[in-house]
């Protein structure tokens, strides 16, 4: 064991425990960390935002290569920044529509090719009892059949269509399970990334053996 | 009425419908265009940074101003961002600077720890909440439980049915299966469900049904 | 009215028992495990070993694009990935583009990046290219899919892409041969949507492990190839890669704190029947 000697490492430490010191109760030092978390968020977009966006893809282009047409855009994008001016937040609206209108546009198609035709091509599969893969393949067809039949509301849940409607709860809820068990999964790892940072990097344990 | 709503929704309209169509398109001239609506968006974009950034910078002077409670952190705040513009621009952003070291050992350990809490209360949660109540909630955490030993190590170890059976599915492969096949197919009806959504409201918007995204007001 | 003070049950002071006694738990079994390492395998499933399989038959000349679409919020889980499959594709000599969609991206990948090309000798801006960030999401996506160096016309460090040899024959879709998103959201949406749809890219992705359960339908359909789920994803990808690295450390930690979480469920459920019956 070797403690560190990197003053950031100790910094870094710091604010581990001042965040887990919530676990007992909010308490100042909580609070600065969740500050200092927005002020170095912030700083650190601003420059990467001027060094790689700002300056490469509109300052070189416009002024030095004389790519005047970006001054359209542009000025669409200051009438973006007068929302700010209740008076003018209006002329907001005209970035905003070409915004959204665009990608509405450009997510139409894509969506129906990439979530739903795509998807619905994959789910018609050879059928059969014969092999585990054409029992695999029934059980998937039934299960996405049954679990958008649940999600029709348009027809009363009654009689054969409820039964299916039914199967489709159960389908559900394995998904949902298998969620839910990832979900711990996930959680559980953030704190180890956290125990790993303390253990090694500031404890200087040698944990790879 | 007309320079503030009219217009605007022609604006969505016109480029909704001319970037829809542009898909089906492979024109050298559709590509083009779409490629100069990208380089436009970009620069529309960099505005949008603008108004974040002023955002943030007005309302913690604000709250500095009206000495609103613990406006010290405001100050903070404030000062720290400016710490990083500081020696973002005249150190550069390189591993070693200060720039780099105040992201990677601050603020990765304040917001790495800060989702880390919830490892905590999924614990407690699963100690209180997580009952059997019903026939579908037992199928919800077997199904969890599986998933859980499946994707550890460990779970191939547990497995103590094989030592009888060798042949026998593992944890590993009880909760691969799980995944792959009822989950998947649950799954997949709700992404269709998604997909057939997402087209749904991006035509309402189009079309001007959907206008919230304008604001409020006139 | 005096009121009759009833004794607790056993269960019933089990199951009222103070949270911070199961933090305490949870904390332990997350930390000890560390100091009484088991070194079980860790076998990759097929999602794994499908990315893996593909970078192998990788030539020099073949370009795999990592984009790390991810924050610090997320990073324990997805940091490894990319660390292990960056390590993997400089191993196997192919070009390594590493980007983000991220603006928190960079920030945390290029200490990674640095560190794997010490380790492996490699030299940014002819065996790698770190691209940094550019805004717009989708518009990247889009923009990089007719053109790589107008969408970044510097890299992270401000040299010109167009001067890196690296990207010297790389311009577009046409020349990827795979792109890897990792992502804590549904980032993978973007790329799925704006480069593998309309101009069939090959893709993986690396998703955390709240979001893996949902990336199946795209596997079995065939729209990826394959992905890494949650630190187990990246300790699978270290196995294959043959290197132990945090993603296995990890899973010291995780077969037990899963243990401790699989008891405390069966626990409470007892007693909660218990009580539930005697009432």
């Amino acid at each position: 064991m070797q403690l560190s000697t990197n003053i950031w490492v100790w910094l870094g430490v710091f604010f581990t425990l001042s965040v887990l010191s919530f676990l007992y109760k909010d308490n100042p030092f909580y609070k600065l960390a969740e500050h200092v978390t927005v002020g170095v968020s912030i700083g650190y977009a601003i420059v990467l935002w001027w060094n790689l966006t700002v300056y490469p893809r509109f300052i070189i282009p416009v002024f030095e290569n004389g790519h005047f047409i970006l001054i359209i855009p542009a000025i669409l994008g200051l009438m973006m920044v007068l929302r700010i001016v209740p008076k003018w937040s209006w002329l907001s609206r005209y970035a905003i529509c070409f915004t959204v209108g665009g990608g509405a546009g450009m997510g139409i198609p894509r969506s129906m090719q990439a979530s739903v035709l795509r998807q619905l091509e994959a789910t018609m599969l050879p059928l059969s009892l014969n092999s585990a893969t054409g029992i695999n393949n029934i059980v998937i067809f039934i299960g996405v059949l049954t679990v958008l039949i649940y999600f029709f509301f348009s027809k009363e849940h009654k009689g054969v269509f409820g039964g299916a409607a039914k199967i489709g709860i159960w389908f559900l809820m394995v998904g949902f399970g298998a969620t839910f068990g990832y979900t711990v999964m996930a959680r559980l790892s953030l704190f180890i990334g956290r125990v790993l940072f303390i253990l090694q990097d500031f404890l200087g344990l040698n944990l790879a053996g | 009425m007309l320079w503030k709503k009219q217009i605007p929704l022609a604006i969505t309209f016109i480029t909704g419908l001319v970037f829809g169509i542009q898909y089906f398109v492979p024109h050298r001239t559709s590509e083009n265009l779409f490629n100069a609506y990208v380089d436009w968006e970009i620069v529309i974009g960099i505005f949008g940074g603008i108004l974040a950034y002023i955002s943030f910078y007005r309302a913690h002077t604000m709250r500095i101003r009206k000495k609103a409670p613990a406006w010290q952190y405001s100050l903070v705040a404030i000062g720290i961002s400016l710490l990083m513009i500081f020696f973002g621009f005249i150190q550069g952003t390189e591993t070693g600077t200060f720039f780099s070291n105040m992201y990677f050992y601050v603020l990765v350990s304040i917001e790495g720890t800060m989702f880390s809490l919830l490892a905590f209360y999924i614990s407690s949660a699963a100690y209180r909440a997580f009952r059997a109540r019903s026939a579908q909630a037992t199928a919800l955490l077997i199904a969890a439980i599986i998933v859980m030993l499946g994707r550890i190590p460990l779970g191939e170890q547990l497995s103590f049915w094989k030592l009888i059976w060798s042949n026998a599915p593992s944890f590993t492969d009880i909760a691969n299966w799980i995944l792959n096949i009822p989950n998947m197919a649950a799954k997949r009806a709700m992404n269709l469900g998604i997909g057939l959504g997402i087209m749904m409201l991006s035509l309402k918007i189009v079309l001007g049904i959907e206008r919230s995204y304008m604001g409020s007001g006139d | 009215m005096a009121e009759l003070k009833q004794e607790k049950t056993f269960w019933e002071k089990l199951v009222q028992i103070d949270r911070r006694f199961i933090y305490l738990i949870i904390a332990l079994a997350m930390t000890l495990p560390f100091f009484f390492q088991m070194g079980l395998p860790i076998p990759a499933t097929k999602e794994v070993k499908d990315i893996y399989d593909l970078i192998e038959t990788f030539k020099p000349n073949d370009v795999v694009i990592l984009s790390a679409d991810f924050d610090p919020s997320v990073s324990p889980e997805l940091l490894p990935m990319f660390d292990a499959m960056f390590r993997h594709c400089l191993k196997a000599g192919v070009k390594v583009i590493a980007m983000s969609l991220y603006i928190q991206g960079p920030g945390l990948i290029e200490p990674v990046i640095n560190q794997a090309a010490k380790d492996y000798n490699k030299v940014n801006g002819i065996d790698y290219a770190f691209l940094g960030w550019q805004y717009g999401y989708n518009l990247v996506v889009i923009n990089m899919m007719e053109n790589l160096k107008q969408t970044f016309p510097v890299d992270y460090y401000g040299e010109r892409t167009e001067d890196l040899p690296i990207l010297g024959n790389v311009n577009n879709y046409a020349d990827y041969d795979l792109i890897t998103s990792m992502n804590g959201s549904s980032t993978y949406m973007t790329w799925l949507l704006y480069a593998h749809e309309p101009y069939n890219v090959p893709m993986a992705c690396g998703v955390t492990a709240v979001s893996a359960a949902d990336v199946y339908p795209y596997i079995q359909s065939g729209q990826f190839i394959g992905m890494l789920g949650g630190l187990k994803g990246a300790a699978e990808y270290e196995t294959l890669i043959s290197e132990k690295r945090m993603a296995t450390m990890g899973m010291e930690a995780q077969n037990w704190a899963h243990i401790f979480i699989i008891l405390f469920i069966i626990i409470g459920n007892i007693g909660f029947f218990i009580i539930g019956r005697k009432k």
